[in-house]
């Protein structure tokens, strides 16, 4: 479980993030949606102190994050880049394995770890354990990356943008193996993005923030049904259609008929 | 004569030198660079974490380097004296620039992407730093340190001024003795020398990721084993010290004559004589290659050792007059011959250590000599001609210009137009020869060997016999070049080996015989 409360972060004179404070329960996937600059990575990065907030606080579990040594807090919590941040002096093997090596495991540990989050991300390890990530495609970068965050069982895990990068088509195939990862289902999610749909898709929870501020938080039909004003209410407008149409069962007709005559009300 | 032998024989001869003075550079080298990576790196490191502090260390690291390196060598002496020690320090001074500077723009150049990632997945500051911003950025640090080893390499040749050794030895030598082939035989190795460690580095900089920490494991143990050949040559040899310059050392009247006629077999280092006296009298050298009328002789306490085998040809002063000046003015010959056999070595030594040490001008020291002898007269200040008179660039031909420019001021109408400073005997002979000068004082010896270049048997022939070597030198001037020697002043400034006189006497040594017999019992 983590708390945030009240954090602000300025750099210069401008607020990147402003006042914010949300709680993510146990085991909840939450999303930080909204436009480019409004504060999404500096928010992920207070988490894992990757940047100090000028104030607020912030607890995981119960302890407050300034507590802990920074290094032992970030190994308990996964980390996967926007731009996948892999080390490109170390193999794929060597990547994966970073956070379980920090920790001092066993050599057969690491490695029959290393080998089932190449398997259920499919990253045949046979031919990727030695590859080296710049042998790797995008999308494969992108796996490598998630099992990284993963390797170490962190009850914790930051995604920034994961899957920003990716053409739509592997984007599209990098999150559903993403979403079938069963180790998920137990971990505290905190995925920041700019993409609606993948936020529709992915989130218990969602977090619209805009120049630095919470403009609403709450569940996606929450968000989408009962926008808490005009930004809220036009940041949907464009993909309204097809995140309703997602949203409402496909033989509950009445609804999905509101929802088709909304669009076209929007189209003229 | 030398210069007919080709540069491959001369590099025979001399192989065993040649690799003592290489295996020395490649020491010297790597001693500094060892230093230097072990100082730089951590500090170059240091900076990327203070910043504030980056400007300053950049900026004194640039400052050093921009001190010309002979004048680098020459901070050294007064602070740590002469031999490895200095030279070392000004080496790695020289070098400290591009091993810091790539070692901080090695790190900052590294992705701040991965460098975050490396903070996101818990490693500490150190795990950080030996993991990943090191190991990335080993190309531009590995860069760094093969501009500092050919920096080394390069500035190292200075090293045999000092007496520290290497390939400087033959550099300087050759270019002290005009020898073409000696010089080369130094600057080709020093040249191959800096393109084959460029190359061999340029290997391990461009290794792959995945053999990089082998590298990275090996490479100090390279450098400190290669260090090591610096030190090993040091160990064995005599108890005594012999400081020789590099000219002295390549002459057949120096330490080749030493080594075939006395069987004189003495550690040796090589050393500029501009410190080698002061460094005998520190007690760093025991034995050292002078000049027997320098006035640092007698500054220092020195005694010259009798060359009882006679391999040191005389050099007897005596003014060299061109044959037209003379005949135009016949009473300049007399005048000048009045200083015939007025001078003998211990009143040489005793001018030039007035101007050399107690910093008289020559003009006085002159005046005073001239005035105690009863020679001296006011000047007449004629008008009947002008002669100009020559010499070369050291003390001792400043007084002996105003000596006779004295004289002939007194004695004579004539004026007198002193052309003091004309650098070595090359040039001081080519203006003489060229009308640019009409008188300089010159030495039998080095008209013989430096001029007049006899075959070597004659000039063995006449070796050592005062009045023989005179001869030959008037006859040949005359038929040759049309010059006249005068009478000798009295004086033999020859080479000399010198120790000092404390030891000298301790050790019951007289003669270079003597110093050869107690090395031959010494030797361990
Ligand atoms: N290190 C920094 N120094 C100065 N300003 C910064 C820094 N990091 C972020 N900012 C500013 O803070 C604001 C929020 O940045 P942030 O990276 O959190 O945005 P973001 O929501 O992640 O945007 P994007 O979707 O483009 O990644 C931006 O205006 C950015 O310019
Ligand atoms: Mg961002």
């Amino acid at each position: 479980m983590i708390v945030v409360k009240n954090i602000t972060k300025t750099f210069g004179t401008r607020k990147a993030v402003d006042n914010v404070s949300f709680t993510v329960g146990e085991g909840e996937n939450i999303v930080f949606l909204g436009t480019s600059g409004c504060g999404k990575t500096t928010l992920l990065k207070m988490i894992n102190r990757l940047i100090d907030p000028d104030s607020g606080e912030i607890w995981i579990n119960g302890h407050r994050i300034v507590d802990q040594r920074p290094e032992d807090l970030r190994k308990k919590i996964g980390y996967v880049f926007q731009n996948t941040g892999l080390f490109p002096h170390y193999t794929i093997e060597e990547n994966i394995a970073t956070v379980p090596r920090l920790l001092g495991w066993d050599k057969k540990k690491m490695a029959a770890r290393v080998g089932q989050l190449m398997e259920k991300l499919n990253l045949p390890p046979d031919h990727y354990r030695s590859a080296y990530p710049h042998e790797l495609s995008g999308g494969q970068q992108q796996r490598v990356g998630i099992a990284r965050a993963l390797a170490a069982y962190p009850p914790v895990l930051l995604m920034d943008e994961p899957f920003g990068a990716l053409d739509p088509i592997t984007r599209a195939s990098v999150r559903k193996d993403f979403k079938e990862l069963d180790e998920l289902r137990s971990k505290t999610i905190v995925l920041v993005t700019h993409d609606v749909q993948e936020a529709f898709e992915l989130a218990d929870r969602i977090v619209l923030l805009d120049k630095g501020k919470i403009v609403q938080q709450g569940t996606p039909d929450e968000l989408l049904f009962e926008p808490a004003g005009d930004y809220a209410r036009n940041f949907f407008e464009d993909q309204r259609f097809q995140l309703e149409a997602g949203r409402i069962g496909a033989t509950d007709y009445p609804a999905l008929i509101r929802a088709f005559d909304h669009f076209r009300k929007r189209q003229h | 004569m030398d210069s007919s032998e080709s540069l491959w024989q001369f590099m025979q001869q001399q192989s065993g030198k040649l690799l003592q003075q290489t295996v020395q550079h490649i020491g010297l080298t790597f001693i500094s660079l060892l230093i230097t990576v072990l100082i730089g790196l951590p500090l170059g490191i240091y900076i990327t974490r203070h910043k504030a502090a980056a400007r300053l260390v950049l900026g004194i690291a640039g400052v050093l380097q921009t001190i010309p390196s002979i004048a680098l060598l020459g901070f050294m002496i007064p602070l740590l004296g002469i031999g490895p020690l200095p030279a070392i320090t000004a080496l790695f001074l020289y070098s400290l620039l591009p091993v810091i500077r790539n070692t901080f723009a090695g790190i900052n150049g590294v992705d701040p992407g991965v460098k975050e990632a490396a903070v996101a997945m818990g490693m500490t500051p150190a795990q950080r730093l030996f993991r990943v911003d090191l190991v990335l950025a080993f190309p531009v640090i590995m860069a760094g340190i093969r501009t500092a080893t050919v920096i080394n390499v390069g500035v190292g040749t200075l090293a045999a001024y000092i007496a520290a050794g290497g390939l400087g030895e033959f550099i300087f030598g050759g270019i002290a003795l005009n020898n073409t082939n000696m010089i080369l035989a130094g600057a080709i190795p020093a040249a191959l020398l800096a393109i084959v460690l460029d190359f061999l580095l340029s290997l391990l900089q461009h290794t792959g990721a995945a053999r990089r920490r082998v590298v990275l494991t090996l490479l100090p143990l390279i450098i400190v084993g290669l260090s090591s050949f610096y030190v090993l040559p040091m160990r064995f040899g005599s108890r005594l010290l012999a400081g020789f310059t590099p000219e002295f050392m390549g002459r057949r009247d120096g330490d080749i004559g030493l080594q075939s006629v006395y069987g004189l077999h003495i550690r040796t280092v090589v050393i500029s004589d501009a410190v080698m006296y002061k460094a005998i009298y520190k007690g760093k050298l025991d034995v050292i290659s002078g000049y027997s009328t320098d006035g640092r002789l007698k500054a220092y306490d020195l005694v010259v050792l009798d060359d009882d085998k006679k391999i040191f040809p005389p050099y007897y002063a005596a003014p060299v007059i061109r044959r037209d000046v003379m005949q135009r003015y016949p009473e300049l010959a007399p005048v000048l011959n009045k200083l015939a056999g007025q001078i003998n070595d211990s009143v040489m030594t005793a001018l030039n250590y007035r101007v050399e040490y107690l910093n008289q001008s020559p003009e006085q020291c002159a005046r005073e000599f001239l005035v105690s002898r009863g020679l001296y007269q006011p000047a007449r200040n004629g008008s009947k001609g002008i002669i100009r008179l020559g010499s070369k660039i050291f003390p001792e031909q400043y007084i002996l210009t105003d000596i006779y420019a004295s004289l002939i001021r007194g004695y004579t109408d004539l004026q007198v137009e002193s052309k003091t400073g004309l650098g070595g005997t090359k040039i001081c002979f080519e203006a003489l020869v060229n009308h640019q000068i009409d008188c300089y004082p010159e030495y039998t010896g080095t008209a013989l060997l430096a001029i007049l270049h006899p075959p070597a048997l004659e000039s063995q022939q006449l070796a050592g016999n005062r009045d023989s070597v005179y001869n030959y030198v008037r006859r040949h001037f005359e038929t040759i070049y049309d010059l006249e020697w005068l009478r000798p002043i009295g004086f033999n400034n020859a080479y000399a080996l010198m120790m000092r006189r404390a030891e000298a006497q301790q050790l019951g040594i007289h003669t270079i015989s003597d110093l050869a017999g107690y090395l031959k019992t010494d030797k361990r």
